[in-house]
């Protein structure tokens, strides 16, 4: 599915310092059973973010309106567990073009490239200073910079270089996707398929 | 570089149709199993592209996730779940792809009828929308779970786009305790590398307790690979591999067998072959292990005490608010404590051997009163061989009784769900917060150990009831 070109987003971020964030915590399998793409949104972090009787819990970050902007920022190890691509459509959904963390599990990761949200990997102690600057003015504002593959807290000017693989890169700046590159080369791969008789 | 190649690599590098510079490898795919929950979307977008299935007939598609587990010859009640299995029925007619739905005799979790009918072979590449996908690698195939996307991609091309990850080996030798299964293993691999440890690699098993391993105990191990991040994981294919799969429906046959043979033999890691990184454990040491925990790196030896949040690696804040979930306290004492629910199934444990180990304990004992437990067979072959085994008669006598095949209580996407609060001893693979239903809590464990607390009402050391030969 084709999505909208990433460049330099620059917006506050809403923090979620917790390790191990889960896809069954981003979107629980019991919403899974949608045969279309649409509405996920409204799901994201269901059991943390709303009580069993659907009203929102107050003490937890996305009911919390000081709280906004399209960056999601996670503790270690965001994403492990399911491949379910419904959490990084639930995350866009929801409104985040980007997750930083210090740590994503691989499948999430992918999945997110797939679908034009850009995780953005940095080093702990740079998270520990999103972290902090956060906590001390939830209006801080994260500049991400896909071209430069940069990432910058604007007020204080402090920065770090982030790894995307020049391949990724390209389809996100340019809005392509993995599927509009292997019809171009579908020769290709009949030609392969001939050795692979199994 | 040098020649000597890793199993990984002999597999990965036939399969590179296209190599892109500072970019992923266009890998072709072998197999393709889909199931209900992941596809739609992804058949949504080959229509919306107006374009076919490359190769249908390399393309599986079974019905399992959120299918129900008891009088599965009705019409499934949540309307949802129903509208998802129409779907995946038509879009299997509509691209010509086979497809095993409920009801049907091949019916059955994605990754046991894989393997059952030999769709899963040495050698080959196998993906699917589902994460578990690596419990194929134990036929020393490159097996892993995907994303919708990718899905559609494979549907689509026959082909997907991965970076090569990096080479994991993780050697274990020695013999192992009675009353440890390879759930066990696994579980201390995972305890001793944390759930992020292997994110990155790839996994390949070796020693001669992989080796003694029957196909089954294979498979769990490279099942349980991906919760330690790891994408996939491997065991190279010996004579215990062949034997599994020989005529069985799918795989080749007379002479296509003996050339696939010939291949097949050549899958193992070269001598001297390099890795990224290597592990060693002992094998003797370890003993059976459970979860006390909301993710499958909080485990330890059902005997021990939960260790102190400054013992652990990671963030103390997390930890903490993991027991909370639990309700568990640091430096408690797992042995004893009262549980709700056994659940005996999954792609991890829903296999024949599971059957039998949990029917060894459960043989002449009662299943506790405060205890309900689902047994849900991996396939309706599982189911029919417990039948014919007489380990449904084992277990009928002890009060238990045998449901249908499916996730089930996996993930809990149909009615089979682990209400708030009460405590499950599972054989699946995930005791995430609210994995077996919103607030439900979940300790991983064996066959065994399930067994145990379904008949001792708590968890209970395995090896209390069992007689010191069985192994
Ligand atoms: S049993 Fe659980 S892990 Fe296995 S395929 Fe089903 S949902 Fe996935």
């Amino acid at each position: 599915m084709a999505y909208d070109k990433f460049n330099i987003l620059k917006t506050s971020a809403v923090p979620l310092p917790i390790e191990n964030v889960d896809t069954d915590q981003i979107i629980p399998a019991r919403f899974l059973k949608a045969t279309e793409r649409k509405g996920f949104g409204d799901n994201l972090f269901r059991d943390w973010r709303y009580n069993s009787d659907d009203s929102p819990k107050q003490d937890f970050i996305l009911n919390n309106p000081i709280y906004s902007g399209k960056i999601l920022v996670g503790g270690k190890n965001f994403g492990s567990g399911s491949s379910r691509e419904h959490a990084a459509w639930a995350i866009y959904d929801y409104g985040f073009r980007c997750v930083v963390s210090s740590f994503f599990a691989d499948i999430f990761r992918n999945n997110c490239l797939n679908i034009g949200v850009l995780p953005v990997q940095v080093s702990p102690e740079f998270l520990d200073k999103i972290f902090q600057a956060i906590e001390a003015d939830p209006n801080t504002e994260l500049e991400v910079n896909l071209p430069e593959q940069s990432i910058t807290i604007v007020s204080t000017g402090e920065q770090e270089r982030f790894d995307i693989n020049d391949y990724k890169k390209e389809n996100l700046l340019n809005g392509f996707d993995d599927i509009d590159y292997l019809l171009n080369i579908k020769e290709d791969i009949r030609e392969f398929a001939k050795s692979r008789p199994l | 570089m040098s020649t000597r190649k890793t199993l990984f690599d002999k597999v990965w590098d036939s399969h590179v149709v296209k190599h892109i510079e500072n970019g992923p490898d266009v890998l072709f795919i072998d197999r393709h199993m889909v199931h209900e929950v992941t596809s739609p979307v992804a058949f949504l977008g080959l229509k919306n592209r107006g374009i076919r299935v490359m190769h249908p007939e390399k393309t599986f598609a079974t019905a399992d996730h959120n299918t129900p587990t008891i009088n599965q010859h009705l019409p499934v009640t949540d309307p949802l779940s129903a509208n998802q299995l129409k779907m995946l029925e038509e879009n299997a007619n509509e691209y010509g792809i086979s497809y095993w739905g409920l009801g049907h005799e091949k019916n059955g979790i994605v990754h046991v009828v894989g393997p059952e009918y030999g769709i899963t072979l040495p050698g080959a590449t196998i993906v699917c929308g589902d994460s578990h996908t690596s419990t194929h690698g134990a036929f020393g195939a490159i097996a892993f779970g995907i994303g919708t996307s990718e899905v559609e991609m494979v549907l689509a091309s026959q082909c997907i786009m991965q970076p090569k990850p990096k080479s994991m080996r993780i050697n274990i030798n020695g013999q192992l305790q009675y009353g440890v299964t390879p759930k066990d293993v696994a579980l201390f691999i995972i305890s001793q590398l944390t759930t992020s440890g292997a994110t990155g690699y790839f996994v390949e098993y070796a020693g001669d307790v992989f080796r003694n391993m029957t196909m089954e105990g294979r498979m769990t191990v490279c099942n349980l690979s991906i919760e330690m991040g790891a994408r996939g994981g491997m065991i190279a294919p010996d004579e215990t591999t062949f034997h599994y799969i020989k005529d069985r429906e799918f795989t080749p046959k007379d002479e296509e067998w003996g050339k696939a043979m010939d291949y097949w033999q050549t899958l193992y890691t070269d001598e001297g072959a390099e890795f990224d990184k290597e592990l060693t454990f002992d094998g003797s040491q370890i003993e059976p292990m459970i979860t006390y925990g909301t993710n499958p790196g909080m485990g330890m030896s059902i005997s021990n005490d939960i260790p102190n949040a400054d013992a652990v690696q990671g963030g103390v804040a997390s930890y903490k608010k993991s027991l909370q979930y639990m309700n568990f306290d640091e430096g408690d004492t797992m042995i004893g404590k009262p549980i709700d629910f056994v659940f005996l199934g999954s792609c991890t444990n829903g296999r024949i051997e599971d059957f039998r180990a949990f029917a060894s304990i459960v043989q002449g004992r009662k299943k506790a009163d405060n205890v309900t437990a689902w047994l849900v067979p991996g396939s309706h072959k599982v189911e029919a061989a417990i039948k014919e085994e007489g380990i449904l008669d084992i277990l009928t006598e002890a009060g238990f009784e045998l449901r249908e095949p499916g996730c089930s209580a996996c993930l809990a996407m149909n009615d089979d769900k682990v209400p708030a609060g009460k405590y499950a001893v599972s054989t699946s693979n995930r005791n995430f917060e609210g994995r077996q239903g919103p607030g439900s809590r979940t300790l991983l464990a064996s066959p065994l150990v399930a067994a145990a607390a379904a008949v001792t009402g708590k968890v209970t050391d395995p090896r209390e009831l069992m007689e010191k030969e069985f192994a």
